[in-house]
């Protein structure tokens, strides 16, 4: 709705220097949070590190599956900045990890298939860090959610998380069908 | 600020998207470290008709002061996206920071490779290259706060675009699931086909072998004077 017009050349000036405070905010504080999806392939006897700069206090949460490769297990090692292992396992196939950041720093995780001599892996893993970022970054958000706004966004919670089972769905079903074309051309031969 | 006033909301849209691009390239969270010569390969299984955007940022070793230079002019990246049938979708070197778009058009596994085509190998000799990469596909790759600047939408306008996105999205899915499922199905019919082609193969040969097995015996026999 139109505004008069002092009104307006101060509401475009508060909202210029708001989103100018709120970004430098958002860049000094935290990184806005966000998932990293990411599918990748580990050669035989290779190790793949990833690292990602958290601040103290965020909830993170790293899942990972892997798709394609002998016995569909790998070595997964997540470290906090001071190197303390924060989470080890062999030999697994799939897991997930849920841990907040007691420090600010570089946390490293790690993907190793060095116990295999030959078979390449492929791996899949979702690394999410803090919350999704707003739709709505500048604005004031203290005011409440009308009804409709909460509806929707349980909405957008519950799409999401069938979403994230679809993914979960695709990848078992990948790993079914990569062996079902595996056995189709070994038995050919 | 005199001169932006007049424009109402697009003014005040615009120094915030650019600081908003700021934010996404500074959020680039993930890193990971690669060698000079070295590929480096991501598989992306998608519908189709799904975007994919790729942000990176690749920052040099610095030997002598051992730190990561914050960014490095003269680096360059090579990016190749193969669809599922191997053909190149998009092949392009770009620049020390770049951002690669691409569509699918099939549905299936799409490989993205990423390699360092430096200019400066000279001074790279042994050292690291740090990238930070993400990837969004499909509904993640939406800016929502550019679309609801372009096309003038209030705030529950936005919400019911982004669940419509979402639901678009899950829907694409469950087609290319059903595309899927058809492959499976057809993989399996054809080595149940195999498999008893196979069988029955082994019991000709089985049954042709034991016939002039039989034969040879007993002319073997008749010859020895045996029988």
């Amino acid at each position: 709705m139109p505004l008069p017009g002092s009104a307006q050349r101060w509401a475009a000036a508060a909202g210029s220097w708001g989103c100018w405070l709120l970004a430098l905010l958002l860049l000094l504080v935290t990184g806005p949070g966000g998932a990293s999806e990411i599918t990748f392939e580990l050669p035989d006897n290779a190790k793949q590190c990833f690292y990602e700069d958290i601040a103290q206090g965020t909830k993170c949460t790293l899942e990972f599956q892997v798709i394609t490769g002998g016995h569909y297990d790998v070595d997964c090692r997540l470290e906090d900045p001071d190197g303390k292992v924060l989470y080890k396992e062999m030999k697994k196939q799939y897991d997930s990890f849920t841990f907040t950041a007691s420090k600010n720093g570089t946390y490293k995780f790690c993907f190793s298939n060095e116990f295999s001599t030959f078979t390449h892996k492929t791996v899949y893993f979702d690394f999410q860090v803090g919350e999704d970022p707003p739709l709505f970054p500048s604005e004031n958000r203290v005011s409440a959610l009308t009804q409709m706004e909460s509806a929707c966004v349980s909405i957008h919670e519950a799409l999401k998380s069938v979403i994230d089972y679809q993914t979960h769905f695709r990848l078992r079903e990948a790993q079914g069908r990569s062996r079902a074309e595996d056995l189709n051309t070994r038995v050919a031969y | 600020m005199a001169g932006v006033v007049g424009r109402g909301l697009p003014a005040m849209g615009r120094p915030a998207l650019l600081l908003l691009v700021m934010c996404a390239a500074g959020a680039q969270g993930l890193y990971f470290h690669i060698g000079e010569t070295e590929k480096r390969c991501f598989i992306e299984e998608i519908p189709d008709e799904t975007m994919v955007i790729g942000n990176y940022r690749t920052q040099m070793w610095d030997k002598q002061k051992e730190v990561f230079l914050p960014s490095t002019p003269g680096l360059g990246m090579h990016v190749e996206v193969k669809d599922p049938d191997g053909k190149v979708v998009l092949s392009r070197q770009y620049g020390s920071e770049g951002r690669f778009t691409f569509t699918s058009h099939t549905p299936g596994e799409h490989q993205i490779c990423l390699h360092s085509n430096s200019t400066r190998m000279a001074l790279f000799a042994g050292g690291k290259l740090r990238v930070h990469l993400d990837i969004q596909v499909g509904e993640h790759a939406n800016n929502y706060p550019e679309i609801a600047a372009k096309d003038k939408l209030t705030e529950l306008q936005l919400r019911a675009r982004q669940l419509l996105d979402q639901v678009e999205q899950i829907q694409k899915e469950q087609d290319y699931q059903r595309y899927r499922e058809e492959r499976f199905r057809l993989t399996s019919e054809s080595t149940n086909q195999r498999v008893l082609w196979w069988s029955i193969a082994q019991t000709v040969i089985l049954i042709l072998t034991g016939i002039w097995q039989m034969r040879h015996l007993k002319s073997f026999f008749e010859a020895k004077k045996l029988v």
